[in-house]
């Protein structure tokens, strides 16, 4: 019985120091100061957490925007609503399935590459290296890649949710026949510029932060031998997804949820 | 040893855990000298590196470096501190995403605002010096060991540091490359003249290099002395490492329960 106290209360204060471990780090690496480097830095990063998640953002908005048309057509049609497809879809994809998905995405290609890199960077002593060579790895290789991150996703987020849209149009409107007029204009007058579409961006700086954050954490924090690496890449598809649909909950409850 | 001191270690504690790992260590390594740390694997050696650069904070005990306490600087000059210092991974430690050039250049370039003109002239000379500039195009995973180390040993003094640490640099060398590295360290010592502390086990090559030795054991030093002297010690630690003995102070078996019990343990009783 006491063996189990010990053992909840060990693993009590290593989640509660790792929490402070992590919000130390990011207050260091997210006020560092801009300079030129660090802007190229960053650039370079924006390549690769961003512009390389482009494709699979792509594709998968693609076909999220065709799914959500067909399966809308199908129940909107009985009640003779199909007119209305383009207002379903887009705030669908606006307040909810854009940030998310491409969240989640984002977490899977991006943020496991990132873990990755940075564990490797660690393991083979590049980390420790560069800060006998007197450069502050949270400076240099975090920072660069946590803006990156939360510069990028909510760039993604709107790449996705006008490809979604584009094929809820193919889908909606090429294939099953609504008329293409309605399809826009119901859109045009239903989505909110402030209330739709800020929300959803506003909901993807804050996945952008979490995930990347989460990302560049267990990257920095890991147990430095190769299975160190795959717990903490595992680690972070799990606890950036988790994150994202529990944030996504609260956020959509303060966005949405007044009623009264 | 009456040479001007470069890194002073104080009344030196620390522990990983419940293993202590050093237990009062006292160093004094003189400047302008190569001073050797040796001692059998496990003792520390890497550790007490990395306590010296402030990576690790000591649980007792001071280390100042030419008069300032390592772990008293704030972060910011800590790091200016490191400037001064030149680090040799066992490992390396190259940046895998930069080439030989660039890895060479690095410190240069974050921490100087010398036109890349003469930032080009100084990392081909510190590439001459190591034999490797005809491999400033090479990336790191196109390297030997070897040739790795060479590079890391061109970084660690492209700035032309005060301090270099050595970690394990003859580790895992065939020996041709452990040659030129002990004629490299030697070299680069004399010719910038720089206090450089080698950390490492391979007591021939490190005692035909060094000025000065320390040997660690137990979590104490165990003696000191120039290489001469050591040779001559008749302390049974000392000598047992020095001439590299299998058996002595430092047991060859593992602590075990006595064999004749073990071997007629009943069937079945593994541990």
């Amino acid at each position: 019985m006491i063996d189990r106290i010990e053992r909840l209360g060990r693993a009590t204060l290593d989640v509660i120091g790792a929490i402070g471990r992590a919000g130390l780090f990011l207050v260091q690496s997210i006020f560092c100061l801009p300079s030129r480097e660090g802007f190229y830095l960053w650039i370079r990063q924006m390549h690769f957490v961003g512009v390389m998640s482009v494709a699979i953002v792509l594709v998968s908005g693609v076909f999220i925007g065709m799914v959500l048309a067909l399966q809308g057509f199908t129940i909107l049609v009985e009640f003779g609503a199909d007119e209305a497809l383009g207002q379903m879809v887009a705030l669908s994809l606006v307040r909810e399935l854009a940030p998310v998905v491409a969240a989640l995405l984002f977490a899977g290609r991006a943020g496991s590459a990132l873990t990755a890199e940075i564990g490797l960077m660690k393991a083979t002593e590049q980390l420790t290296s560069m800060e006998m060579i007197g450069v502050d790895p949270l400076r240099r290789i975090v920072a660069p890649r946590l803006w990156a991150g939360f510069v990028s996703l909510p760039i993604l987020t709107v790449i996705f949710g006008v490809v979604g849209i584009w094929g809820g149009h193919l889908v909606g409107v090429d294939w099953l026949g609504v008329y293409d007029g309605s399809y826009w204009s119901n859109m045009q007058d239903s989505v909110d510029f402030v209330d739709d579409v800020l929300n959803g961006m506003v909901k993807s700086l804050v996945f952008g932060l979490v995930v990347t954050w989460i990302a560049v954490f267990q990257g920095y924090d890991l147990v430095p031998t190769s299975e160190g690496i795959s717990r903490a890449t595992t680690r972070t598809v799990v606890y950036a997804s988790l994150a994202v649909l529990g944030l996504d909950f609260v956020l959509t409850a303060l966005m949405f949820g007044d009623f009264g | 040893m009456d040479d001007p001191i470069m890194v002073e270690v104080k009344n030196l504690h620390f522990a990983r855990g419940n293993s202590e790992i050093f237990r009062g260590v006292d160093l004094k390594i003189p400047l302008g000298k190569i001073t050797a740390i040796m001692g059998p694997s496990g003792t520390g050696k890497t550790t007490l590196l990395k306590l010296i650069g402030g990576q690790l904070v000591p649980d007792q005990g001071q280390i100042l470096i030419d008069g300032q306490d390592v772990h008293q600087l704030s972060r910011r000059s800590l790091f200016k501190l490191r400037r001064r210092m030149g680090m040799l991974f066992q490992s390396g430690a190259l940046f895998s995403d930069l080439d030989v050039f660039e890895n060479v250049a690095f410190p240069l370039r974050v921490h100087t605002d010398l036109p890349n003109a003469m930032i080009r002239d100084i990392v081909l000379m510190k590439l001459q010096a190591v034999g490797l500039r005809g491999a400033r195009h090479l990336m790191p995973s196109e390297l030997s060991g070897g040739m790795a180390r060479r590079v890391a040993l061109a970084r660690a003094v492209a700035l032309d540091p005060d301090l270099v640490l050595y970690d394990e640099p003859f580790v895992g060398q065939d020996p041709i490359s452990m040659g030129v590295l002990v004629q490299l360290i030697k070299k680069v010592n004399l010719a910038l003249g720089l206090t450089a502390i080698v950390v490492s086990h391979d007591i021939k090559e490190t005692l035909t290099i060094a000025d000065y030795v320390y040997i660690i054991a137990d979590g104490k030093v165990m003696a000191h002395g120039t290489p001469q002297t050591l040779d001559v010690n008749d302390d049974a630690h000392v000598k047992q490492f020095v001439h590299g003995e299998p058996d002595g102070p430092v047991p060859f078996h593992y602590p075990a329960p006595a064999f004749f019990d073990d071997i007629l343990a009943p069937a079945g009783q593994l541990s």
